[in-house]
């Protein structure tokens, strides 16, 4: 009997290890360092990689080598590397290359404050590679998240064949905390979906498919790998057609598909006018306050904290905002994920609350921001 | 004839361009060298040079500019047995100069083909990190202004065990290629040969032109005898086997002790680099778990290490910790004033409740809640002792944790020298005065 005390960063190594990753690659960057670390004492010794790269780019790089040579691969870094992965992020998208990475976010813009926390690149995951095409963010809020948001992370990328983003955060990857490994949820193991038979072309997928069965670069039969668009032979193609039916499928593959990973715990309250909409750290504050807010006689409020940031959840947020009149964003930035929920709340009140100064927001703050918006 | 080119694909160079005999060239070596198309991935990156991969059967793997050297390591990392062969003009050389130098200075046995025409061709004939400054380039004048690479000479000084420079119009160069492929290492090649669509057209590009440049600099045929060296995927793999693996109990505190406390408790230890805040905290941490406490640890420090504040933030409950901010301590152990600022806000909003520990040399502000100012130096206690020191004296009110639980997790935590002096540093403490 006992309780495991670690950063939420080697939670989230030992979830990689649990999914079957075994091949890391990272270059050195607070607050996500630590995390090359822990996969340094646990993937050698199982039997994996662990390379220190010599940038961002190269250790992304790395790892879309690996992937397609059928390994599950992992790349940690922070908003800097996050920039320099860009050209490469663009690539698994478009090559459909299965790779988790996570984003210890630490407050920016640009090399900004390493050692303090913030959630400053909630779009730029979402937009940050050209192109426009979707990928997967999961936000873990504490330590328990970090392990098993990384096993579905990398689920998600075995199935869908696509990036998936860990937005982690100062806040989350280097703090210490309790943990009961023994008692954790541990999510089934997915492997991307092999080719077995017929003819073998890289990117073709099967009637009533949206993901294109894989073959390792190395095997017995040649692979093909391209960044170019490319048709279901993986060369080069102009035709118009194909290419706008391989882009369709590649937003399709992911978007249609979010309810069955829309991660989220809704807190539904009876009679709550307003719903509190957080992710991330910042959710952790959202409970203590809506704990405060049931001890006065302020008005019911329920809570949704979203696990799931991209795609959008649109359903989640439809259904657990519909019989409120105010929904309050609460985020560590200055406004980023609250125009999603606008848009998907189309012509509902939705107020914003954030800072992005390195400091978590408190609860005592959140309880301000909805007694004031019942008086407004 | 036997040919590892895909009969469908027939190369779509133009007329005269150097990279088509140098896809010829390839295709003898791999063929020479008895590999099938499962045996070998050809990684190209952008440029003409980037086709290279899509006239061969084998495996392919093309990329972004530069980059190629990346996925290479990452492919046979993973699959040691694989021929890795990159191609990559000059323009990949310059764009992907970090992995160039990696490349050489790791030696993963992967073999990089420069097909180095001396100039950007796709994009319309700009010059490259190879460009001579007396060539005419679509980069007007700006050629000129810089020093050209000598790739086989950074190849060399960076670590590249196998290192050699051809023409395409070199009789031998298949050969030369399939020593590179069966060289048990980071094997370079830099192949010289005319872009005829854009650059052979306006700079002397015949064979005795390119020989007589090449003339003009150090000669490289292969094995550079001061890099040779073990192969750095075997080395990787005779190392790895070595580690202990890390078995599943790693960080997890047994349940040793009854809770001292059994409400949330706030705890902060503020001082400078060098007073191990950390440690301390920790340690202070892991007496709370092991009574079967929720705890978080939120570390502060200065970026650079050795020098400015340290601040280390513990909250203990007998739930899961919800919010991991600390809004109203319930203790304050302070031992150095860049510690102090850093709390300042803290400090003010102590309830009278609150326990400070401080240094006795410590300008506080003017605070409610009880106080301890200690004397350290007097009871001989170094700065890198104060920390653990004052979780000491905190200990010994009996909250948040008690003595006992701090010596168990300092006996369990410490080992050697370390755990001596903190157990000795333990029974000091004890003689030290908690009256105000
Ligand atoms: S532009 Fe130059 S490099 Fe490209 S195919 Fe033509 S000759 Fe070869």
């Amino acid at each position: 009997m006992g309780l495991w005390f670690m950063e939420g960063n080697h939670a989230m190594a030992l979830g990689a290890v649990h999914a079957g990753c075994r091949f890391f690659a990272a270059y050195p960057i607070t607050p996500a360092s630590s995390l090359l670390s822990s996969m340094l004492q646990l993937l050698p010794p199982a039997g994996g990689i662990v390379v220190q790269a010599e940038d961002e780019i190269a250790s992304i790089g790395y790892c879309l080598g690996a992937s397609m040579s059928g390994m599950k691969v992992m790349t940690a870094t922070s908003g800097p590397g996050i920039s320099l992965y860009s050209e490469n992020i663009s690539f698994a998208i478009a090559g459909e290359i299965p790779i988790v990475i996570v984003n210890v976010m630490r407050q920016g813009p640009s090399t900004g404050a390493a050692t303090l926390g913030a959630d400053g690149d909630i779009q730029f995951m979402r937009w940050g590679s050209s192109g426009g095409l979707p990928v997967i963010v999961l936000a873990p809020t504490d330590i328990r998240d970090c392990f098993a948001l990384t096993v579905h992370a990398f689920n998600l990328a075995e199935r869908f064949r696509c990036p998936v983003f860990l937005a982690s955060n100062k806040e989350i990857g280097t703090t210490r905390e309790t943990v009961d490994l023994n008692a954790l949820p541990k999510p089934e193991v997915v492997w991307r979906t092999l080719h077995t038979s017929g003819t073998f072309l890289p990117f073709a997928v099967k009637e009533g498919r949206d993901v294109p069965e894989f073959l390792p670069i190395g095997g017995p039969i040649p692979v093909r790998q391209t960044s170019s668009t490319h048709g279901p032979d993986g060369f080069i193609t102009n035709s118009p057609r194909e290419i706008q039916a391989g882009v369709e499928r590649l937003k399709r593959k992911i978007e249609s598909q979010v309810e069955s990973f829309a991660f989220h715990d809704f807190h539904a309250v009876p009679r709550a006018r307003t719903l509190l909409v957080t992710y991330g750290v910042t959710s952790r504050a959202a409970r203590v306050a809506l704990g405060k807010l049931h001890c006065t006689d302020a008005r019911p409020v329920s809570l949704l904290v979203l696990k799931t940031l991209w795609p959008v959840p649109e359903q989640v947020l439809l259904e657990a905002s519909r019989t409120v009149d105010r929904v309050l964003v609460v985020e560590m930035n200055l406004g980023q994920y609250v125009d999603e929920v606008r848009r998907v709340l189309c012509g509902k009140r939705v107020d914003f609350y954030g800072r992005m100064d390195g400091r978590l927001i408190t609860p005592g703050e959140i309880v301000e921001e909805l007694c004031r918006g019942d008086s407004a | 004839m036997a040919t590892l080119l895909d009969p469908r694909r027939p190369p779509a160079f133009c007329p005269g361009c150097a990279h088509e005999r140098c896809l010829h060239a390839l295709d003898r070596a791999l063929v020479q060298l008895g590999l099938s198309a499962g045996d070998v991935v050809v990684v190209s990156d952008i440029g003409c040079s980037g086709l290279m991969d899509t006239f061969f059967a084998t495996h392919a793997f093309h990329g972004l500019h530069g980059r190629a050297l990346t996925y290479a390591a990452g492919i046979k990392l993973a699959r040691p047995h694989l021929h890795v062969i990159v191609t990559m003009g000059d323009g990949g050389v310059g764009i992907g100069g970090a992995h160039f130098l990696e490349a050489c200075r790791r030696n993963l046995n992967l073999s990089l083909l420069i097909l180095n025409n001396f100039n950007f061709g796709m994009t319309g004939g700009q010059f490259s990190c190879t460009t001579p400054p007396d060539a005419s380039t679509a980069s007007g004048f700006l050629q000129g202004l810089e020093k050209p690479l000598d790739i086989c000479a950074v190849a060399a000084a960076a670590g590249a065990p196998f290192v050699a420079r051809s023409t395409v119009y070199q009789r031998g160069l298949s050969q030369l290629l399939s020593d590179a492929i069966a060289f048990p290492g980071f094997s370079v090649v830099d192949i010289w040969g005319p872009c005829t669509g854009r650059y052979a057209k306006r700079n002397p590009m015949r064979p005795e032109d390119l020989e007589e440049k090449m003339a003009q600099l150090p000669t490289f045929r292969g094995p550079i005898p001061g890099n040779r060296r073990p192969e750095y995927g075997g080395q990787y793999r005779a190392l790895s086997g070595k580690k202990p693996p890390m078995g599943p109990t790693q960080f997890c505190i047994e349940t040793d002790f009854f809770p001292a406390v059994d409400d949330r408790r706030e705890v902060i230890l503020a001082g400078a680099a060098g007073n191990r805040i950390i440690s301390a905290g920790t340690l202070l941490a892991h007496g709370a778990v092991a009574a079967g406490m929720h705890v978080t640890q939120k570390n502060d420090h200065h970026i650079t290490v050795m020098k400015g504040p340290s601040v280390s933030e513990i909250i203990i409950s007998p739930v899961p910790v919800g919010f991991t901010g600390v809004e109203c301590p319930d203790a304050i152990l302070a031992v150095a004033q860049e510690g102090v600022l850093r709390t300042e806000a803290l400090l003010g909003k102590l309830l009278p409740t609150a326990r400070i520990i401080a240094a006795r040399d410590l300008s506080l502000p003017p605070v409610s809640a009880h106080t301890l100012k200690v004397d350290f130096s007097a009871h001989g206690i170094r700065r890198s002792e104060r920390a653990l020191a004052a979780v000491a004296l905190l200990a010994r009110t009996g909250d948040p944790i008690t003595v006992e639980m701090l010596r168990a997790a300092i006996a369990r935590t410490l080992q050697g020298k370390a755990l001596e002096e903190s157990l000795n540093l333990l029974a000091r403490t004890e003689t030290i005065s908690l009256a105000p």
